[in-house]
Parts: C-alpha cells; sequence; structure tokens
C-alpha cells in the first residue's frame, strides 16, 4: 500500500491537502485536510452588525459577493426588512455575474490543466497572434532556462506539473482549449466588470447593505452590463459548453469517478417579494428521493477536527475553540451532517435537486447533454457531471438575467432602509457557486453578540465525522483508479471538481455561548 | 518586447506616472523586457489570505495577466494558477529554498500567523510539514525584494483584527514586515488592493528600483492623494449637501465614510476597468488601504456620525450645524 500526499492542492482557494491510500492502483482511504485558520468569528463579536458584511466577505476573494449575500440576508432577517424590488433584483445581478465568473474561472483556471496538455503550444502552427506570441514564449523559456539554476520554473507557473501519460492527445483540441482558456480570462474579467457596475468594486463589493445595495441602477449601467451579458452569453454557448463536451469525449470514465450521491441544496436568486421561492429551487437528495429541506436538521462534527469542544452541534449553538495538536484531529474543517448524513453542496447538488424537483428548464439541459452521451441520469452523480453542471447553470441563468435587467426600476431606490434594533437574530441561506451557504446572526445592544457561518468546502471536504463516515470528497476519492502514485492526478481531478475553497472552510470559531434560538422556515 | 512610452504609461495605469517616468526610464524597460532570460522570478506565496488579491490581479487590463506573467515577470510559484500538485508544485519552493537562489522577488499576500505554524501549512519538505511562516522567512531572507499586497500582509487586515472582548488575536497573524524588522518591506494595501498598484509597483521596482514610499512604505504613486480630494461627491461636500442613506447624492461623510484619512487613488482609476469607484456607488470609503483597518480603535468599519453626540463636538461647525437639522429632522439610519 503506498500513502500518497498531494500537498498542496493547488489551483484551488486556499490551503487543502489530500491524502490517500493506494492499493492495487486505486484509492482505498482518503483523508481532507484543511490547512488554513484565522478565526473570523472571533473577530466579529461585539461590532457593529453591519461591519459583518464587509468582514464575512473577506472570509473568501473567490466567493466575496455570496459571503456578502448570506451575510446581508441574516442582516435583513435580524432587522426585521426584505429588499425592495430594485434591491432584491440588483442582488440577483451582482450575484448571478459572479456565478458566471466563479464557473468560468474554475473550469478553464483551475480545472483544464489537469485535462489538457498545455505543452501542446509548442507544436503550434497556425496564425493567430496571441497563440503565436505564447509558442515563442514557452520555446524561449525552455531554450533560456535550460541547465540554469532556475531551470525548474520554465514556463512557469504551467509547469513543472504531474508528467505521465494523462493528457489529451489531440493536438488540435489542446491548441482550441488553451485558447480559450486566454479568451476565458478576458470573459471572467467582463463578468467581474458586471458585478463592479452594481456592486462598486469586486472582489469584495463596497455596495452590499441591508436591504438591498447602494448603488441606483441608471440607464446607462444597465446598457453596459447587458452588453457585457451578452459576450458572456455567447462565450458560454458557444464555447464552455462545447469544451465540456469536448472533455467528457476524452475522459468518459470519469463519468464512473468521482461518484457520490447525497446532495443539498438551499435554493438561491429570490424570485418574489417575501424571498421564498428561488430561481434554483432548495431541496435535499439522500441517494434514494428528493426531501425537503429542514434547517434544524443541520449539525456540524468535530471528532476528528481541530477543535476541544461540543460535537454534533447545531450552528445556533456553535461552540468551538481551537486546538491545533488535539489527538486523531486532521483538519481545520468540521464535518457538517444533515440529519445525520455527510451530503455533496454545489451545482451538481443545484441541478440534481432541480432536475428531480420538476425545474423544466434544467431538465431540458441535462437531458440534452445526456443524449450527446447516450447516458442515463446516473451517470452525471460524477466527476464530469460537477463540470457539466456548471455549464448548464450558466447557460440557465444568462437567459434569466437579461429578464431581471428589464424588470428593474430606472433611478428608483436600490434598497429598503433599516434601523439597527436593540435586539434581534437571524438566518440567511443561500448558495455559493460552490454550494449551500448559511450565515446565523445573533444581536444584542446594537453589537453582534454571536455569528457564525457554515460554508461549501466544509459540505463537502469535511473530515469524517463523529461515526467514523467519510466526508464527501473523502468519498469520492475511493476506488478512484491511480496509474502512478508519484503523479496522482486522477484523484487531484476527482477532488478539483468539486471547486474547492478552504479560507471559506475555515474561518470557523466560536465562543462558549449558545448562539441563541432561531425562527427556522 | 518592448514598449512605447505611451504603452508603459498604461502599464504602470497611472496619470501621475506621467510625471513619476521620464522617457530615459522607457528606454531601460525596452532593453530589459527585450531578453526573456532576464525577466525577473517573482514567487508569490499565500499565507492567511482569502485570494482576494490574486483574484483582483486577474482583473488587470492593458496589459491583460496573460501579458503580465508572459512578457514582464516569470511567475515562478503561484498557488493559484500554477499547474502543477502537491509535490510537482512545492519542488519549486524546496529548489529555492535549497540551493539558496537569489534571483527572485517575493510576494507576499494574507498574514502570517505567529502562534503557532499549524494555523497554515503549505506542503511538505524533506516529510515535514512546513508551515508558512518558514517558507516565508526561509525565501524572504534571500529575496532581491519583499513586497506585502493587500491589507492582510501589509498591516495585518482582517486576520490581524483584534477580539474586542480580550483586545487579543486568535491566531497571533503579523504583517511581512513583522517578520523581517531589518528590511524594507514595499506595501501595497487594500482590501482588495487594485490590480494596476500591484503590477506598477512591480515594475518600477524592476526597472527603476524602489519607488518613493509614504510613511506606511506603500508607493506615494498611488496612495499619495486622499479618496476625498479626488472624490466625484467633493463638490456636494463641498456645498454642504450630505446623504442621509445610502445611495442617495451628496457627500457621504455623515454616513462614515473614511475617504478624508484614506490614501487611495481610487475615485480616479476605478474597478474593473473604471467601471465603479467605492464612494461612486453610493458605499463610502471604509478605509482599506489604512494600518488600522478593520478595527479603526473602536470604531469599526460603519458608523454613522450622528450616533453620538461626541463627535458632534469634533465636527466642523458647518457639518456640525448639518448634523443638528438632520438629527431633528431627518434620519441617518444607514
Amino acid at each position: 500500500m503506498a500513502k500518497v500526499l498531494l500537498d498542496p492542492i493547488t489551483r484551488i482557494e486556499g490551503h487543502l491537502s489530500i491524502e490517500i491510500d493506494v492499493q492495487n492502483g486505486r484509492v482505498v482511504d482518503a483523508k481532507s485536510k484543511g490547512d488554513m485558520f484565522r478565526g473570523f468569528e472571533m473577530i466579529l463579536k461585539g461590532r457593529n452588525p453591519v461591519d459583518a458584511n464587509q468582514i464575512t466577505q473577506r472570509i473568501c476573494g473567490v466567493c466575496p459577493v455570496s459571503h456578502g449575500i448570506a451575510s446581508s440576508k441574516c442582516l435583513d432577517a435580524a432587522f426585521g426588512i426584505v429588499p425592495n424590488k430594485n434591491g432584491r433584483l440588483l442582488r440577483n445581478l451582482v450575484f448571478s455575474a459572479n456565478y458566471l465568473q466563479s464557473h468560468i474561472l474554475h473550469f478553464y483556471h483551475l480545472a483544464a490543466l489537469d485535462y489538457v496538455d498545455i505543452t501542446a503550444i509548442l507544436k503550434y502552427n497556425g496564425s493567430d497572434k496571441k497563440l503565436l506570441a505564447l509558442r515563442d514564449w514557452a520555446k524561449n523559456e525552455l531554450e533560456v532556462k535550460k541547465g540554469r539554476q532556475d531551470a525548474i520554473t520554465a514556463v512557469a507557473p504551467f509547469l513543472p506539473r504531474y508528467e505521465g501519460d494523462f493528457y489529451i492527445k489531440d493536438l488540435d483540441l489542446n491548441i482550441a482549449a488553451i485558447a480559450h482558456y486566454v479568451q476565458a480570462l478576458d470573459m471572467r474579467m467582463k463578468a467581474h466588470q458586471m458585478v463592479a457596475l452594481f456592486g462598486g468594486r469586486v472582489p469584495h463589493l463596497i455596495g452590499l447593505v441591508p436591504g438591498g445595495v447602494t448603488q441606483v441602477p441608471t440607464r446607462s449601467a444597465i446598457r453596459q452590463y447587458r452588453k457585457l451579458l451578452k459576450q458572456v452569453e455567447e462565450f458560454v454557448n458557444e464555447v464552455y459548453i462545447n469544451d465540456v463536451i469536448a472533455v467528457a469525449k476524452a475522459y468518459s470514465d470519469y463519468f464512473k469517478i468521482g461518484r457520490y450521491t447525497n446532495f443539498l441544496s438551499y435554493g438561491v436568486f429570490e424570485e418574489n417579494p417575501e424571498q421564498t421561492e428561488f430561481f434554483f429551487k432548495r431541496g435535499v437528495f439522500d441517494g434514494k428521493k428528493l426531501q425537503e429541506f429542514d434547517s434544524s436538521k443541520i449539525r456540524e462534527q468535530v471528532r476528528f477536527a481541530r477543535y476541544n469542544s461540543g460535537s454534533n452541534l447545531h450552528p445556533y449553538q456553535g461552540q468551538t475553540n481551537p486546538d491545533p495538536y488535539k489527538a486523531g484531529a486532521y483538519t481545520w474543517l468540521k464535518a457538517p451532517r444533515y440529519d445525520g448524513m455527510p451530503m455533496e453542496v454545489g451545482p451538481l447538488a443545484r441541478v440534481v435537486v432541480n432536475y428531480l424537483g420538476g425545474n423544466a428548464d434544467v431538465k431540458k439541459e441535462v437531458d440534452a447533454l445526456l443524449k450527446v452521451f447516450n447516458a442515463d441520469i446516473d451517470a452525471v452523480f460524477s466527476t464530469l457531471g460537477r463540470h457539466a453542471a456548471r455549464a448548464i447553470e450558466c447557460k440557465l441563468l444568462c437567459q434569466r438575467m437579461y429578464e431581471w435587467l428589464d424588470d428593474l426600476e430606472v433611478g428608483e431606490m436600490p434598497r429598503s432602509t433599516y434601523e439597527i434594533p436593540d435586539k434581534g437574530q437571524g438566518e440567511g441561506l443561500t448558495e455559493a457557486p460552490r454550494g449551500a451557504l448559511g450565515h446565523w446572526i445573533v444581536v444584542e445592544d446594537k453589537k453582534i453578540a454571536n455569528y457564525q457561518c457554515v460554508v461549501p468546502t466544509t459540505w463537502f471536504c469535511g473530515p469524517r465525522g463523529d461515526d467514523g463516515k467519510l466526508g464527501p470528497v473523502e468519498q469520492a476519492l475511493l476506488g478512484t483508479p491511480i496509474a502512478d502514485p508519484r503523479n496522482p492526478i486522477e484523484a487531484a481531478r476527482v477532488v478539483r471538481s468539486f471547486d474547492p475553497c478552504i479560507a471559506c472552510a475555515v474561518h470557523v470559531v466560536e465562543g462558549d455561548k449558545e448562539i441563541g434560538t432561531f425562527k427556522i422556515c | 518586447m518592448s514598449l512605447n512610452r505611451r504603452e508603459f504609461l498604461k502599464v504602470m495605469g497611472a496619470t501621475t506616472a506621467a510625471v513619476a517616468f521620464p522617457s530615459v526610464l522607457i528606454q531601460g524597460c525596452k532593453r530589459a523586457l527585450q531578453k526573456a532570460s532576464e525577466r525577473t522570478n517573482v514567487i508569490w506565496i499565500q499565507a492567511q489570505s482569502c485570494s482576494g488579491c490574486s483574484v483582483s490581479l486577474l482583473n488587470k487590463l492593458e496589459p491583460d495577466i496573460a501579458t503580465v506573467i508572459t512578457e514582464y515577470i516569470s511567475l515562478n510559484y503561484h498557488q493559484t494558477l500554477c499547474g502543477g500538485t502537491g509535490h510537482a508544485a512545492i519542488q519549486v519552493l524546496e529548489n529555492a529554498v535549497k540551493t539558496n537562489r537569489k534571483d527572485f522577488i517575493l510576494i507576499v499576500e494574507g498574514s502570517i500567523p505567529t502562534k503557532s505554524d499549524e494555523y497554515c501549512t503549505i506542503g511538505e519538505m524533506d516529510g515535514r510539514i512546513i508551515g508558512a511562516r518558514e517558507w516565508i522567512e526561509k525565501l524572504g531572507k534571500n529575496a532581491i525584494a519583499l513586497v506585502a499586497v493587500g491589507s492582510c500582509a501589509t498591516f495585518g487586515g482582517i486576520p490581524g483584527a483584534k477580539i474586542r472582548a480580550t483586545g487579543d488575536n486568535p491566531t497571533g497573524a503579523v504583517p511581512l514586515q513583522k517578520l523581517f524588522p531589518d528590511k524594507k518591506v514595499i506595501n501595497i494595501p487594500g482590501c482588495p488592493p487594485h490590480p494596476d498598484w500591484m503590477v506598477g509597483t512591480l515594475l518600477h521596482v524592476l526597472l527603476k528600483g524602489m519607488p518613493e514610499l509614504d510613511e506606511y512604505n506603500r508607493p506615494l504613486m498611488y496612495f499619495g492623494t486622499t479618496v476625498h480630494e479626488k472624490c466625484s461627491r467633493l463638490p456636494d461636500y463641498k456645498r454642504g449637501r450630505f446623504a442621509k442613506h445610502w445611495g442617495e447624492e451628496g457627500c457621504l461623510y455623515l454616513l462614515g465614510c473614511l475617504g478624508m484619512d484614506t490614501g487611495c487613488d481610487i475615485p480616479t482609476r476605478g474597478w474593473v476597468g473604471g467601471m465603479n469607484t467605492c464612494t461612486g456607488c453610493g458605499s463610502g470609503c471604509i478605509g482599506c488601504t489604512e494600518p488600522p483597518f478593520p478595527d479603526y480603535g473602536n470604531r469599526g468599519i460603519y458608523k454613522h456620525l450622528v450616533a453620538s453626540n461626541d463627535e458632534l463636538q469634533t465636527l466642523h461647525p458647518e457639518i456640525a450645524s448639518t448634523v443638528v437639522k438632520l438629527k431633528n429632522g431627518g434620519v441617518i439610519n444607514g
């Protein structure tokens, strides 16, 4: 048996490592380890509740919008307000634009290098100026640095990488993918420009506040947003989706690798003034049937996490103290459980919940893709299923975003007003691009008495539960074939397909006080 | 790669650069960038970061990020972008440490935990898990230049903020300068820092050496003027028109905008290619480029000045009278 450590898992947000045991060429055991801790919730206590909106966005620079939305929603609840129409639509518009940014970034700049052979650029003989410049750069790097002390970093940051016979061989496909890698840099930035138009700046939006946003929608900003949306939509429909299909055709075994079948979605993109209906609906799938979501069934367990406080507590009672040297613990991530079960969250969870829940648009897109591969729904519970789910979400969102844009009331107030109450509490549930995200707050004397976040990466990258049952990523890794334990790219592919964000996952620290009681919707 | 003067100024991303960079520099720039072999190596370490600085770097326009990493620098190690995983990635750092390389600039994003190395670890060397602090100390002592990007690496930022009840910090998070008291660290603060600030400063170091720095070691060319001085709402301030709610027209000072005390050129530069600005969008400046962010003593980020009578005493009489009027009639509730 070979113990293989993948540390660091790069091309994700933050510090994650994975330890796998390989036997007869397959993964037989896996440990997912979060390697960074900051202590956000300790820092939040005693501050102005509205500060939480800015501070929690700094949990993650890749999905600050998600934390800003979750925080705004829990502040809304604690302050007893709901956003006005513009506020709801503008939040949806900045949030959905960041979905596009995040999914495009994930596929092209984080995941693609596990499949695409970047060295194919050396064989390029076409006429595209950008690609020729890239080719000449790579050639020059290899020539100039040959034998030098810094030879190890020639063609950085793309090399060095895991070497072996596991990249795409088709030259045209590789070249197209490299061209799209470069094009996608521009597209993800355009999506960020859309975020900035109504969010003020990005990353770390300045314009999210309880009740909505601060930017009044002007006619010119709407026009500019629409123009950018059209460009990104074209890229999604004509390039992104086709590239996902091309990778899936080249690696169809990954429909069977990295499998998982428990799914949870909180629902996202509010579609009614009461904030109870969502564009992507909420629900739970336990591998057998779809169930109604009930937030009182959430627990966090810490037997294998580096905290020395009580286990199996609801986030309301979160009591967690860091213990870097706790015996038997191997990660800074807690193990969230829903009704005792580990749950995958993220684009695949949303797509599965909506597919089974009768969302006609989602069903149509999923069925169309399944037809391409002559596969049934079972195929989506996989590494490739996760990549496909992101592309499908982008396509559907683009269509809906035009309608949100059309519904804006130009020049009108972008938010409801609020006053910070002496006392209050609230729950803010939403979906980050990478999955279910919840914030909980208790306000006392107009200050934060307690604040708790349960984030997507904790759900899927968390460790074993108190019962010893593996977390979703750990479980999904089991059975993964590893051709060369010194270059375990297959395991990296499975882990990256979840789009981990470790900064999000390990911020959690609580005092020894109950977070209070909440009304559960 | 060659740059004409206009292109160079674009790279520096500043109108003020026209003053700061004479044409002789442009010639030097051409010569330096023509040879790939002379592209300076950059090792970028993320410690207790959220990766927001790196995401902001991706929003670089003119030149775009692809041009920056293929023509201006050689980005030897960057955890979010590098092709390698595990050992294939970490061997770059290991090699740099073991061969005592001295031919690189070290950029650090994120604060550094000092209470325990376990609070942030990156890969292993010789079978031992290595803390971010250890990598940074080993690499930093040999680096040509030390650059801290973002508020966490420059001043501590949010991971370095105080626990209100105890005044302590959960992980002993410190900025890069604390690890190297005898070396000059170039600080590029901001939460996030604008990509022009990061690329422009780097290029200045490569071509002309250390840029002129202020008392917090921030490049003056980007942090020398306050938000207030260049704010699109400055005329409102001068005429005594103050917003009572976020998003309204008028100066945002009474809503707690920190623009008067914050060195930053965002009002003229704008985010993601000039799409919007912090004060322009109606939110007010949160002072993220200044050392006290986000604590500001016990003030915090958001504070409505009408909330306290004590503050009323310290205000300019003209503003104070506006506040009194508002308190009697209107509401400032955010």
